[in-house]
């Protein structure tokens, strides 16, 4: 569908600006956007370009410290510096917005019907009982299955997928001309993204609304919209059609954002490696309920059954949908949480032993997490961060040794080292996760457990950041255990992979057969929701 | 709906910067936080005055005036001139003499008084006893000795605050009050808030059947009458300033304990808590490195509120006759003195009002300042 005549919204010379203590912060700088009724426009960037804040401008829901200038219309209507009254006429009605993150979007005391109902009730004036019929309606137009029943459902009792449909239908509830979509798939698994983007399309096709797409992932825009803007630092550096952008990127920027999957592939170690890693038979089961006086009402068994075996400088890949036990399984190798079968490291069991005795392992042991925002503890300097470790493990070490050996880590992980002095909350996510791996490398690891150590990342610093792993791995013969619901990056991680659904094996072989010829179908869909992007424009 | 991204908070990277842990970097913020910093400068100005302002003050306190029973607060001295006459003639009657005439001079006062008797000298000695009146002299005495001229040295006083129901200084009684109100305040506060901290922090980051049972212990605690309780650590311990420490600090602790436990309980599921665990720290470096640290926030929100309570808990007790016991004082039990008088002397709750009311606004810009420049996220 091509979309003619007159753009909805326009923007001319959009500047917004922070006020920091630290200094002014100018976020967007003199950007022209331009929306025609009915179309698909994509806002690409990575994290800090700006992109969301243009967006949130133009809703008027930046934060106290911001300030806009230049001019933001709706039909001609001037929306920068309406009191929010009078901008509540158009947010909401003609504007609305779904957010990243479905997990905290939705009210957790409210059910889902009566949140959907919301805009309704406030923008139309009906009561709630009259909105029912059409929240159920909109119920059945995102999808989500059982809408009846979802009505009255809270949002715990959603799936991650279900709750961003729930957010797409508030945000369509009273029928806007302009659904901007703020990152919507960044946080669910790549099948529940696809799905996502499928149904953000038909939507578009059957309510002829305009969408604004705001991702970090140029290749997920490719048969979605129908312009692109390319955002770094405040200023759109390209724009055009989208075939146009992806075949021929004329700007760097752009070029690098397409070139950034994951590249290179990990030489499979020969069996007569030693045996570093050894479980067999790994159960996790979490009981819910039960007290003191209570039975326990409930099991969940997380990890049901798994053997494996790692060698010496192999790289296993376990990958699944989240909620596979994939995460549960990583922690319970390490002894984090407690589990029923063996485990051994170097020959020796660990099941059975104290955390006294055990802390001398840990320093072989180490994990990275997922969220490099949350790893990190917010009242801690980096060098503090970094060195703990030590203070466990070689507590007869000096301040200064230690800070110098902090240093010495942070260029290890490609940081600066007098950084060491700052507080986390002070880098972005690709530096904070450097940070974290620093911390576990400072300390000469054998084995290391990644947990899905890029997906909170932007591609380009993802890509950077696999380097880096590989890079220690090769000069300090590390072992890790990657986890990732992510196949693309599995691939250029990992030698062996184990695809984990349910918390059991479905599948596991050397990375190359599996992804040459995966045998079921769960693992087929895996591949294929990774791949589709670059399967369909032959980027590989 | 919440904003799904925070402000670009990005730049990372720029100048290099010395070296600095939490407290450095909290120190230097709060210093740039005005309202914190000239309410520290006011409390220490507060404390200077209450341990020292007693010992300079012309007025012991417990001093009684007599003659100035709840006498207004004034910048002038007293007594007042209309007040030197009848204070004389009431003095001289005790004396059995007459008062003829009187005028001041030099801050002397001239008193001529006849009798139908020869007149004592040692009658003089009646109006030395007068708290007005000092150095009496015999200046001049007639033939017959039935008339003559006493002088006195009249005694300045000033009552910069006014006086109390006894005729003691107020200004002295609110400083030594201060002592009591501030010590109690402060060092209960602190007590609660170490084993307070310590115990939620514990409780909550060991979990199981250990929060179970500590947390049990605290609620028996909670269920037994503060009363109760204080009466009883009396007759085993006998009346005692320290005994109230003890018991302020062993009924504030429960809350502290709570509100520290909540907490914990939602820092021990973070990340950074599994990383320290995952590299072997052990669960005192956890609690001391990791958990307590991320507590502050609401811990010293909370602190600045302890401390009036606190404050008034022991003005409570004193009143039923379990804390400071006259002529010592507090600032709870001026309050309430205060207040019983407000008709007649409103200075008598106004200046040690006004005295709590400081120190109370100072402690919450401070705990303001403390919680805002102990989280290194808000700048």
């Amino acid at each position: 569908m091509t979309a003619t005549g007159d753009p909805i919204l326009e923007s001319r010379d959009l500047n917004v600006r922070f006020a920091t203590p630290d200094g002014e912060v100018h976020a967007v700088r003199g950007v022209d956007l331009r929306v025609r009724a009915g179309e698909t426009i994509a806002i690409v960037g990575e994290s800090g370009s700006g992109k969301s804040q243009l967006m949130m401008a133009t809703m008027g829901l930046l934060a106290q410290n911001g300030r806009t200038e230049g001019s933001v219309r709706f039909r001609g209507q001037e929306l920068l510096g309406l009191s929010a009254r009078a901008l509540n006429r158009y947010r909401g009605q003609k504007l609305s917005m779904i957010f990243q993150e479905p997990m905290t979007s939705l009210d957790p005391l409210y059910t889902i019907g009566r949140q959907i109902a919301e805009p309704l009730v406030h923008h139309k004036g009906i009561s709630r009982a009259e909105a029912r019929p059409r929240v159920l309606e909109l119920l059945k137009l995102v999808g989500i299955p059982e809408p009846e029943r979802r009505l009255d459902s809270y949002p715990h009792e959603l799936s991650g997928g279900q709750r961003q449909r729930a957010m797409i239908a508030m945000a369509l509830a009273n029928g806007p001309e302009i659904l901007i979509a703020d990152e919507p798939t960044t946080a669910l698994d790549v099948t529940i993204q696809a799905q996502i983007l499928e149904l953000l399309a038909d939507l578009q096709r059957r309510l002829g609304m305009a969408i604004v797409f705001i991702t970090h992932d140029l290749g997920i825009v490719r048969d979605f919209a129908e312009r692109v803007y390319v955002m770094q630092e405040g200023r759109v550096v390209e724009t055009g059609p989208t075939a146009q952008i992806l075949a021929r990127p004329e700007h760097a920027y752009t070029q690098m954002l397409l070139a950034a999957e994951p590249e290179g592939r990990k030489p499979t170690v020969p069996a007569g490696e030693p045996l570093l890693l050894e479980g067999r038979d790994l159960k996790v089961v979490f009981r819910i309920g039960g007290g003191w006086l209570s039975r326990v009402r409930h099991e969940v068994r997380a990890v049901d059954g798994i053997d494996l075996v790692l060698r010496e400088g192999q790289t296993l890949g376990v990958v699944g949908e989240s909620g596979s036990g994939k995460s549960t399984l990583g922690r319970a190798l390490l002894r984090l949480l407690p589990s029923e079968g063996a485990i051994r490291y170097k020959g020796r069991d660990l099941q059975g032993q104290d955390r006294a005795a055990l802390r001398p392992l840990r320093r072989e042991l180490q994990l990275v997490f997922q969220d490099p925002f949350g790893s990190l503890s917010p009242r801690m300097t980096v060098g503090q961060i970094v060195t703990e470790g030590l203070l466990v493990h070689e507590p007869e070490l000096s301040a200064k040794e230690r800070d110098r050996r902090a240093a010495q880590a942070l260029e290890e992980v490609q940081l600066d080292p007098l950084m060491r002095n700052r507080f986390p909350h002070e880098f972005s996510g690709g530096q904070r996760q450097r940070i974290a791996i620093a911390r576990a490398m400072i300390l000469k690891p054998k084995l290391v457990v990644l947990d899905e150590p890029t997906s909170a990342l932007d591609r380009s610093v993802q890509k950077q950041v696999l380097a880096l792993l590989r890079e220690l791995q090769a000069a300090n013969g590390l072992t890790y255990i990657f986890i990732s619901h992510d196949l693309a990056v599995v691939r250029a991680m990992a030698d062996e992979v184990l695809v984990m659904k349910d918390g059991r094996v479905v599948e596991r072989g050397i990375t190359e057969a599996i992804y040459e010829r995966p045998h079921e179908a769960y693992t087929r869909a895996l591949i294929a929701a990774a791949f589709r992007h670059e399967a369909r424009s032959g980027v590989s | 709906m919440a904003l799904a991204q925070r402000p670009a908070e990005e730049p990372a990277g720029a100048e290099p910067q010395r070296g600095r842990s939490l407290w450095d970097d909290a120190w230097a913020r709060l210093k740039a936080n005005r309202a914190a910093v000239a309410s520290a400068a006011l409390l220490a100005l507060m404390l200077f005055a209450c341990v020292v302002g007693p010992w300079l003050s012309p007025h012991p306190f417990d001093a009684v005036y007599r003659s100035y029973v709840k006498v207004p607060a004034s910048l002038a001295p007293y007594p007042r001139a209309e007040q030197i006459g009848p204070s004389l003639e009431s003095a001289l009657r005790r004396a059995r003499v007459t008062l003829e005439d009187w005028r001041e001079e030099g801050g002397r006062v001239f008193v001529t008084v006849t009798s139908g008797r020869a007149i004592d000298p040692r009658t003089t000695r009646y109006l030395d006893r007068a708290n007005d009146f000092s150095d009496t002299r015999v200046e001049e005495a007639s033939e017959d000795g039935k008339r003559m001229v006493f002088s006195a040295e009249v005694e300045r006083l000033y009552f910069l605050f006014g006086t109390d129901a006894n005729g003691r200084d107020l200004l002295t009684r609110t400083l030594i009050a201060g002592r009591i109100s501030l010590t109690i305040g402060l060092l209960a506060t602190l007590v609660a808030l170490f084993i307070g901290v310590t115990y939620g922090a514990v409780s909550g980051y060991l979990g199981g059947r250990v929060d179970t049972m500590m947390m049990r212990v605290v609620d028996i605690l909670y269920s037994l009458p503060f009363i109760f309780f204080v009466i009883l650590l009396v007759v085993f311990f006998g009346r005692n300033f320290v005994l109230m420490f003890i018991a302020v600090g062993a009924i504030e602790w429960l809350d502290m304990a709570r509100i520290v436990r909540g907490q914990t309980l939602s820092i021990k599921r973070q990340e950074y808590v599994q990383a320290a665990e995952a590299l072997g720290v052990g669960s005192r470096g956890i609690l001391r490195r990791h958990v307590v640290p991320n507590t502050l926030g609401p811990v010293v929100i909370y602190m600045t509120l302890m401390v009036p309570k606190v404050i008034l808990l022991e003005s409570f007790l004193s009143f039923l006759g379990l804390g400071v016991q006259e002529p010592m004082t507090s600032w709870g039990v001026l309050i309430a003195e205060g207040a019983r008088n407000i008709q007649g002397a409103t200075w008598m709750l106004t200046f040690p009002s006004l005295f709590l009311m400081a120190t109370l606004f100072a402690l919450n810009f401070i705990g303001d300042g403390l919680r805002d420049a102990l989280d290194p996220k808000d700048r």
